[in-house]
């Protein structure tokens, strides 16, 4: 085990070169649903229980497939409403068992990338080899439904190894060459993009998707009342837009259809919604345009001044 | 290292579900229900009155809102007895004042061990539930097919024999089953239960005994959960209730009948704090046009008029 898992070196958040969105624009805006499937009866992993309770775990597998009959459609259409193309973290088995979901979004030009086959499949205990197939077939999945090269990873459930990332790039240029396979969600550790060191050398870049942003998160783990969810949203754009105009800055709502679309829920999320695209000089995009705007425009630039940055000031 | 095989294989990787209870259906490729007088919504309260044991086994598990102290645990003992005794008085009012007609799901025990509250309920005509025998007998996975069978059968018998009533709806302790719940349950003439909370309306749930409904009492709204497990204020629950109240009926303009579901505990919401808030939610659902309140059994009803089958 490592102390640090040596995917960047400290940047401090001042006198870094001026991110430059299109249009001018001071803040990349991306929303991430995850469409997610949870097994009912999954083999157990030996180091993480999928459900509390012995089978069938009826509360947990009941309200993640509401998301799924119900939810789904309502956070699409409020999507739609303002303008907004989804950036999915997909658990590609989702392709297999609900092809309408995966049929709804491509028809939106939506953006599809890999969030493991199953959310009740953790990386933990997976050999190398186990991980990169597990991760070849999630991006093979994506590419065999939707065309889409994949250029993006969420861990399943958020379960790492040490060479999740290494895995991913190199399953991705296995793939499609730099097409797939350049951009990860797995840290949180900045609020603009950042260059991520990997053993192949391949140009990477970690986008900023927010934990703290996150509804499962703030509904589940921080045991967040709605509305002041919505008010959170407005506050974290607000700054960030306020500091988008020095230089650009990444916002994310990583969403769940089963929290997120609950009839007592929605209309706080559709009116922080309503709230951030009303502004003017926001980039409503997708995870993967961020990443590739970086790499082609900043991520050179980026890692001189990170190179810098390493002695003291 | 590495996992057994079975980790990277996915014999239920297939359109649909990955089990054969139910089929997959999204909500809005369903035909559009038609609810009496034409209403939007049809507001669905149901009343859970349980009875918590002092001497709790939490076997397999202790259950939410139980004891949690070294016996004897008075404090939660009696401050859930406190919900059946005093705060529920303050609900029939509440509902009487406003015109509300619930469903009431009752631990069997405490059907029996408290008659006054069970003919009070009678009289009013309004629908029971079977909740189980009690708060600690619980439903879960590995339970002996013979043990489970017998709490099921005593459960919804003897609530039929206290009460006179038919009793076709179940909603389990904690809401938890084993696999052979589904089973026992139609083997004992229930035809709809509350456990699986996977949707915003009914549909048909298969059992090897014949089919259930499952009826979708919202989880993540009721008082309990909104306020004991998220810790949510009084006023944030009152607000939540508003605007699932305001979504559904907006969404019953295009999509037909939707159905707003609350779950309440006289032990939560009948404090002498709470109680306003209750009020205030049942004045604001009843003040708004298109509502039509039923107890679960008339509304499964009229949608299996019109979808079951």
């Amino acid at each position: 085990m490592k102390s640090d898992p040596g995917f960047y070196d400290y940047w401090p958040y001042e006198k870094r070169p001026n991110i430059q969105w299109p249009g001018g624009a001071r803040l990349a805006f991306w929303v991430a649903p995850n469409i997610e499937f949870y097994e009912l009866d999954p083999p157990a992993n030996p180091q993480r229980k999928a459900w509390p309770q012995p089978y069938p775990a009826l509360p947990g597998y009941g309200i993640r497939d509401y998301g799924n009959r119900v939810g789904h459609v309502r956070q699409m259409e409020v999507l739609d409403r303002y303008g907004i193309r989804g950036s999915i973290s997909l658990s590609t088995a989702l392709c297999d068992h609900h092809p309408e979901i995966i049929a709804q979004c491509a028809q939106r030009d939506w953006e599809f990338f890999s969030h493991g086959i199953y959310n009740t499949r953790y990386t933990y205990g997976m050999s190398e080899e186990q991980e990169k197939e597990m991760i070849l077939d999630s991006l093979s999945s994506i590419k065999k439904h939707t065309g889409q090269h994949c250029a993006g990873y969420l861990a399943p459930a958020l379960s790492h190894s040490e060479n999740t990332l290494d895995l991913f790039a190199e399953a991705g240029s296995e793939l499609a060459g730099d097409e797939a396979g350049f951009y990860t969600c797995d840290l949180f550790h900045d609020d603009q993009p950042t260059p991520i060191r990997l053993r192949s050398g391949k140009r990477f870049v970690s986008i900023p998707y927010s934990l703290e942003m996150n509804d499962t998160i703030a509904y589940v783990v921080n045991k967040v009342e709605p509305r002041r969810y919505g008010q959170m949203l407005r506050d974290n754009f607000d700054r960030l837009y306020a500091e988008g105009a020095q230089s650009g800055t990444v916002m994310c709502i990583p969403t769940h259809n089963y929290q997120v679309s609950c009839p007592h829920r929605l209309k706080a999320f559709e009116e922080a919604l309503e709230y951030i695209t009303g502004h003017s000089d926001v980039w409503v995009t997708t995870g993967r345009e961020i990443a590739s705007h970086f790499l082609d425009t900043q991520y050179d630039t980026a890692l001189a001044n990170i190179a810098s940055k390493q002695g003291a000031c | 290292m590495a996992l057994d095989p079975e980790h990277l294989q996915y014999p239920n990787r297939t359109y649909g579900m990955d089990h054969d209870r139910y089929e997959w259906s999204m909500l809005s490729d369903r035909r559009p229900v038609q609810w009496p007088g034409s209403a939007k919504l049809a507001v669905w309260v149901n009343v859970s009155l349980q009875f918590y044991p002092l001497n709790q086994e939490g076997k397999p598990f202790a259950v939410p809102g139980g004891m949690t102290m070294p016996y004897p645990d008075l404090r939660h003992y009696s401050l859930r007895d406190y919900g059946n005794r005093v705060g529920i008085y303050r609900f029939l009012n509440a509902f009487d004042q406003y015109g509300i007609r619930p469903s009431f799901a009752i631990s069997t025990e405490l059907a029996e061990r408290a008659p006054y509250l069970l003919q009070r309920i009678c009289e009013r005509e309004d629908e029971l539930i079977c909740h189980g025998w009690n708060m600690d007998s619980l439903h879960y996975g590995g339970q002996p097919l013979a043990e489970e069978s017998e709490l099921v059968e005593r459960s919804i018998t003897r609530l039929r024999e206290l009460s006179g009533q038919e009793i076709s709806g179940w909603i389990s302790p904690a809401r938890n089953e084993s696999e052979n719940t589904p089973e026992l349950l139609v083997q004992n003439g229930i035809r709809y239960f509350c456990d699986w909370v996977n949707d915003d309306m009914p549909y048909s749930f298969h059992t090897k005994s014949g089919d259930l409904t499952a009826m979708p009492l919202s989880n993540e709204l009721e008082d309990r959960f909104v306020l004991m497990n998220n810790l949510h204020s009084e006023q944030s629950w009152l607000e939540q209730v508003c605007d699932a109240c305001d979504f559904l009926l907006q969404e019953a303009e295009s999509s037909g009948g939707r159905i707003l579901a609350l779950n309440i505990h006289p032990w939560v919401l009948g404090q002498p704090h709470r109680i306003a808030r209750l009020e205030q939610a049942l004045a604001y659902i009843s003040s708004c046009a298109g509502v039509w309140n039923a107890p679960a059994g008339e509304i499964l009803q009229h949608w299996m008029a019109q979808q079951g089958g």
